[in-house]
């Protein structure tokens, strides 16, 4: 097999939250007794206003605005089992929040583990133009099941277009492979994951078709398994040492960190130890990687030198922790404890929907307007310039603000808003370019802010209709 | 050339209910409660009234739309009425709808009555709303104490206090608004409390706590306005004229333009200089007797002494602790208690402001009656709304003062 795609570029969002494994045994293992054992390092947990959505955004505004911006996109995949909407498209509106032109191709891809590799290889296999993948789960776990210890939410997006100078790495050569093998499973409409035995899936399931397919590709390749030098195995690193050992790769970099430090990120955990493996590589090396879900991809990948540029974005991802102590407030932002949050939060929040998509570029994208005549940048786009020495009539063309540097102007801690994290946070926010806005602040602890603070934006659930069933995204303002 | 409504039109007789949690009244019992006092003060007939007009904000929980409540509530007959909400300012503007009227000649009595039934909320604090279909979508839910908490970050960093040092100031505008209010058998809130008692209160939103935010209260207050002629005719003796009556209304500068800095409002100096030159007062600092003034949290309070021009900017606090607003400072504030003990139901406040000026004016305020600069009682009073939040708002400042000053 001939290459024909590369990675150009990934991001990594790992939600700002960590919740301690110990917390978590403190907590359950009076009914799940081996959490106890399992009780090392911490799963990423995402605050109460992100979800695989929002996960996704951020991942691929960690692309890298040149990429995304320089070469024109012709198709986004959001890869997720845990989408917010069923019947809305959800890439679409990724896509919209990341202000892409209407025109780029979006595809949502989901229904197994195996959704991101296979993203990746359809990308990596178009002839033709960039496709951005983006892989985001946030897969809400029983108290005191196993998954609650192991799951993590995260996200990880590529940037996947024709070869060329300055990659981080080639496609050499890739197969899917499918087998409906039950590890484990979770109907239409279901809140958990059934997972079946551990053992079982190793020894019948993975045992059996990842070293098959791993000796193919590396036949199609031929690329002798010594050669490999990373190996991606999103399962427990146990049982990962076993399936290296089966495929003759056991001398190859294997990476725990994203598992101890993030958890098991569902179809992003491939992509994030790709991810890892892009930023240990050195050029020429190569990397292979396995999807697993009901079947298995292969991709057996050839790091080109970009690597020794490369982001290091999983590495920054890691690292930009901050622990969440309270495991209950956890269950309560997942969902899993009916809190009463008092008859404020009886608020009813339906959306005028004919108002959302005259607004869409406003409210998805973060655009506001940039005065033609006096050159005022304001939010949102109006007709008249705000600028009292202006006041022009249709003057202003559109101006996108996520990607801008803000200022904290004013603020305040309010404690009798309704808020999913008490405090609400919120104040007067100055762009660098210009223009004013009271907004939301997120993943900002009480008595952490400061007028003048610098801030960046990051898109967010705003809130939700319980009545109807919707749930509504705006940005926000965070630490930078 | 504008001539401005100075001495155009007076105040023929007022009313105020008690304010509080008047759980067994509704809106009407209110309005009846305001306006029969109102009626006896001013010597008249119900049917004597003309037109009327109505401020109440928070219908949805409350009256319901329209002016008709009060029509009905009060049996009026069938004479032109009109409802007006302006956010904070709604008293104000029930007093200026009535007002205009008269000096137009479209009447000769007419009637503004502001009322509002908060405690019907189920919760405290103020009932939630709608900021509007595409607003909803993207302002925070903030509430009024965390929007008006902005400015004390702003205004603490603009003039290089401490926070603990502007929180000092804070706490003594709470202090002493609640000293007046023990004068005030029509304030909701009636007991001493200690600039000690504000700093360890319940946190509400940084940095204000439970005891810097003013009250949730029911109430009612209304005006009956004439002319002077028609006064004289009644048979009334001193008269308090309107002086002034000014608005000022954000065009989304502060919300959304660069040049705000958070630290005061933008519309009340704009609302007051007009009022001052309407009223034709050059030097508010000598000649204002008194001041009730939008205090529906402590450090509103604080800017808007420096917004009106009565302390020099970055200044207030100090004038604030050197109890320059006192019951005995040079320019008292809050003399009734203001909306910290009033409580603000929202389309009354701006009334019963005025019911306040209108008693000191005519030296009928009992046991907190002020003497004013002359000695012989205060000429000129104010009245300031703010409506809405720093960051858009309708400023209103009123000076009424007798007819001979």
């Amino acid at each position: 097999m001939t290459a024909l795609g590369s990675i150009h570029g990934y991001g990594v969002h790992i939600p700002r939250l960590r919740l301690s494994r110990e917390v978590i045994a403190a907590a359950m293992s009076w009914a799940n007794a081996p959490a106890r054992g399992a009780a090392r390092g911490t799963r990423a947990v995402g605050n109460w206003d992100e979800d695989a959505l929002t996960m996704a955004v951020e991942a691929a505004r960690r692309c890298g605005a040149t990429p995304l911006h320089g070469k024109p996109l012709q198709a986004m995949f959001f890869c997720s089992t845990t989408a917010p909407f069923v019947d809305r498209d959800d890439a679409v509106l990724v896509a919209s929040a990341l202000d892409l032109p209407d025109s780029v191709e979006t595809l949502n891809l989901g229904a197994s583990m195996r959704a991101g590799t296979s993203g990746l290889i359809t990308a990596l296999l178009r002839t033709t133009g960039n496709t951005l993948l983006v892989a985001s789960d946030a897969r809400t776990t029983r108290s005191g099941s196993p998954q609650e210890m192991t799951y993590g939410d995260a996200s990880a997006a590529m940037l996947v277009g024709p070869a060329a100078a300055g990659s981080l790495a080639t496609v050499v050569a890739a197969r899917r492979v499918g087998s409906d093998f039950v590890d484990h499973y979770r109907m239409s409409g279901a809140d958990f994951d059934y997972a079946l035995e551990e053992r079982w899936i190793r020894d019948e399931f993975l045992l059996k078709i990842i070293p098959t397919t791993v000796a193919q590709v590396l036949s199609d390749a031929r690329v002798p398994a010594e050669s490999v030098r990373h190996v991606v195995i999103p399962t427990s690193p146990a049982t990962a040492k076993r399936l290296a050992q089966a495929c003759d790769v056991s001398t190859a970099r294997r990476d725990e960190r994203v598992l101890t430090q993030c958890g098991d990120a569902g179809v992003a955990l491939p992509l994030l130890m790709i991810a890892d493996a892009l930023e240990a590589a050195e050029p020429e090396e190569f990397i292979l990687a396995v999807g697993i879900g009901q079947g298995v991809d292969v991709i057996l990948l050839k790091a080109e030198t970009g690597v020794c540029s490369a982001s290091k974005d999983l590495t920054r991802a890691l690292a930009a922790g901050h622990e969440e102590p309270s495991y209950v407030r956890y269950l309560a932002h997942r969902g899993l404890l009916d809190v009463d949050f008092g008859m404020r939060a009886e608020r009813d929040q339906r959306t005028a929907h004919s108002v959302a998509f005259r607004k869409r570029s406003v409210l998805n994208a973060f655009t506001g307007g940039r005065c033609r005549n006096c050159g005022t940048v304001q939010f949102p786009q109006s007709r008249v310039c705000v600028n009292p020495e202006c006041r022009q009539t249709d003057t202003q063309s559109p101006h996108r603000l996520a990607d801008s540097q803000g200022r904290v102007k004013s603020f305040t801690e309010d404690w009798q808003a309704y808020a999913a994290r008490p405090p609400y946070v919120y104040g007067n926010v100055e762009f660098a370019e210009g223009g004013n806005l009271l907004m939301e602040f997120t993943d900002i602890e009480p008595g952490r802010i400061k007028v003048n603070d610098a801030v960046r934006f990051v898109y967010r659930i705003k809130d939700e209709d319980r009545a109807r069933g919707f749930r509504r995204y705006f940005w926000k303002a965070t630490a930078t | 050339m504008k001539s401005g409504i100075k001495d155009k039109v007076v105040i023929a007789g007022m009313g105020c209910s008690r304010f509080g949690e008047r759980w067994d009244c509704g809106p009407d019992d209110l309005m009846v409660e305001a306006f029969n006092e109102a009626l006896l003060d001013a010597c008249i007939e119900r049917d004597q009234i003309e037109a009327a007009w109505l401020g109440v904000f928070f219908d949805e929980q409350n009256t319901g739309k329209s002016s008709l409540p009060m029509s009905i509530a009060l049996r009026l007959p069938n004479i032109p009425t009109t409802r007006v909400e302006n956010l904070c300012a709604t008293g104000t503007e029930a007093l200026r709808g009535a007002v205009y009227a008269v000096a137009a000649g479209a009447c000769e009595i007419a009637l503004a009555m502001g009322v509002e039934k908060l405690k019907d909320t189920g919760f405290g604090g103020l009932p939630e709303r709608t900021k509007g279909t595409f607003e909803d979508l993207y302002l925070p839910t903030s509430t009024a104490p965390g929007a008006f908490a902005q400015l004390a970050s702003a205004y603490a960093e603009r003039y290089g206090y401490s926070m603990k040092d502007l929180k000092r100031a804070m706490a003594h505008i709470s202090v002493k608004s609640h000293e007046n209010a023990t004068r005030n058998a029509k304030a909701h809130l009636r007991n001493r409390i200690t600039e000690q008692q504000v700093l360890e209160s319940m946190p509400i939103s940084y940095p204000l706590n439970v005891l810097d935010c003013c009250g949730v209260s029911d109430g009612a207050a209304c005006a009956i306005v004439t002319t002077p002629e028609v006064a004289r005719r009644l048979g009334l003796r001193d008269v308090v004229a309107v002086k002034a009556l000014q608005l000022a209304a954000s065009n989304g500068v502060e919300m959304g333009h660069q040049s705000w800095d958070g630290s005061h409002t933008l519309t009340t100096p704009l609302a007051a200089k007009r009022a001052y030159a309407e009223a034709g007062i050059q030097n508010p600092r000598e000649q204002i007797d008194l001041i009730e003034v939008h205090d529906c949290f402590s450090i509103t309070e604080l800017v808007l002494m420096e917004d009106l021009g009565l302390s020099d900017m970055g200044r207030s606090p100090h004038d604030v602790l050197d109890g320059r607003y006192d019951r005995d400072g040079a320019i008292p504030c809050q003399i009734d208690g203001g909306l910290k003990c009033f409580g603000h139901p929202i389309g009354a406040t701006g009334l019963r402001m005025a019911y306040e000026i209108y008693l000191q004016l005519l030296g009928r305020a009992g046991e907190r009656q002020l003497r004013g600069r002359s000695g012989n009682g205060p000429a000129f009073g104010l009245t300031h709304n703010l409506g809405g939040i720093p960051n858009r708002n309708i400023a209103s400042v009123s000076i009424l003062g007798l007819l001979a000053a």
